[in-house]
């Protein structure tokens, strides 16, 4: 196990694995994130209240929670880095920070759009929409810091401490609406228990969150690859690879 | 694992237990301005403060909704199944107002105890079904079973 560990710390080793991995990541995330969306557009019943407008659902569900996950993620590479200072895991830390930026957004953007027919506002500073708007900026500081400090381990390590520091957000934006009141609703989606919709409604929207993290994998592994080349531009495996 | 690594893992693990527990604490005495709104049952506690703009919430109660002739006006209670606040409105509702519902409004509770609103927001809650559903959902409220599943979502 720590020798896997150890070699996942080899930028070249990785370097190949990811673009081995990158066709198994877009093309299922492909397939599945267009099935769910026409599905969840299309073909899905309308809501009994909201009509067709709930199905912006199917865009909004899967980029909101790709934003908390994408963020865990970069937090347990924080520590990684903290800890173990494997390049790899800072390398992982800049090359999504831009992804989860873009998703917050949309997840905002879509919430924005939502909101407006149903609740009558496109926004109100509830904990649910705050704590959500919080993590954008702290994507923003990453962002922010890492290209700040011009020395990459400073940099690598500024960054790890601002991104665990931040991971408190996490919970409070999944708890935030069941410790205070929110405008926003609870969740449809839960882990322990049955989903409040219908299985006509909540395969499809399971099937464009699996698509969407699979090729938040495709992007991972890509952006990885361009960090790991920008940063090895001087090693020999890399001057060998652009000849 | 390595002593080194050893202590910066106890270090992280230390900074954030105690930024976890500040947080938690800072977020637990601020519970009052972190809700958006005051429920009836906290509005009838005395806890919402007169005259001021507040914000209150709760499920519009059913057959509570009186619209005025010949004007936007509309007088309805909401509850949240323990007590009730009547509401008063001048305007257009959103779309999805209607008994049963949630509703968040912002407004000045006048010391009569009526809650005068400048505006009204819908709250829908996390429960979606196909139309088809809610109506035959709807028809069956003498069986138990279906009763307590439609209970948030349709109140009869």
């Amino acid at each position: 196990m720590w020798q896997f560990f150890h070699k996942l710390g080899s930028p070249k080793w990785f370097y190949g694995i990811a673009g081995r991995l990158l066709p198994w990541f877009l093309v299922p995330g492909l397939l599945l994130l267009l099935t769910g969306i026409v599905w969840g557009l299309a073909f899905a019943p309308p809501d009994y209240l909201q009509g067709n407008s709930y199905r912006i659902i199917y865009i909004h569900v899967p980029t909101a929670f790709l934003a908390q996950a994408c963020y865990v993620m970069m937090a347990v590479a924080g520590l990684v880095t903290l800890v173990w200072r494997m390049k790899l895991a800072d390398v992982f830390v800049k090359a999504v920070a831009p992804v989860g930026a873009v998703v917050t957004f949309l997840a905002l953007f879509t919430g924005a759009v939502w909101g407006k027919p149903t609740w009558g506002t496109w926004w109100i500073w509830d904990a649910r929409l705050t704590s959500m708007l919080i993590l954008l900026f702290l994507y923003f500081g990453a962002i922010a810091l890492g290209n700040a400090i011009a020395d990459e381990k400073s940099a690598a390590k500024a960054v790890a401490v601002l991104v665990l520091v931040g991971v408190v957000n996490i919970p409070i934006i999944k708890y935030s609406v069941e410790w205070w009141n929110t405008l926003h609703q609870p969740a449809t989606l839960k882990l322990t228990e049955k989903p409040s919709m219908p299985p006509e409604m909540w395969v499809p929207l399971v099937l464009s969150i699996l698509g969407l993290y699979l090729l938040f994998g495709w992007l991972a592994c890509l952006r990885m690859q361009t960090e790991i080349l920008h940063r090895e531009r001087r090693a020999r495996w890399v001057q060998e690879l652009v000849e | 694992m390595h002593p080194v690594r050893k202590r910066r893992l106890t270090i992280v693990i230390f900074l954030l237990a105690g930024l976890g527990i500040a947080v938690g604490l800072t977020v637990y005495a601020f519970r009052q301005n972190i809700n958006l709104f005051y429920d009836p049952t906290a509005i009838m506690d005395g806890e919402a403060p007169h005259n001021v703009v507040i914000r209150a919430g709760g499920m519009v109660e059913d057959n509570s909704v009186v619209r005025e002739p010949n004007s936007l006006k509309v007088r309805f209670r909401v509850t949240d199944f323990k007590s009730t606040v009547p509401m008063e409105y001048d305007g257009i509702l959103p779309d999805l107002f209607a008994e049963g519902q949630g509703v968040v409004a912002t407004g000045r509770l006048r010391d009569d105890g009526v809650f005068v609103a400048d505006s009204v927001l819908a709250k829908h809650d996390e429960n979606y079904m196909p139309p088809e559903v809610a109506k035959s959902l709807k028809k069956k409220t003498g069986d138990d079973a279906a009763a307590e599943a439609v209970k948030t979502v349709v109140t009869e």
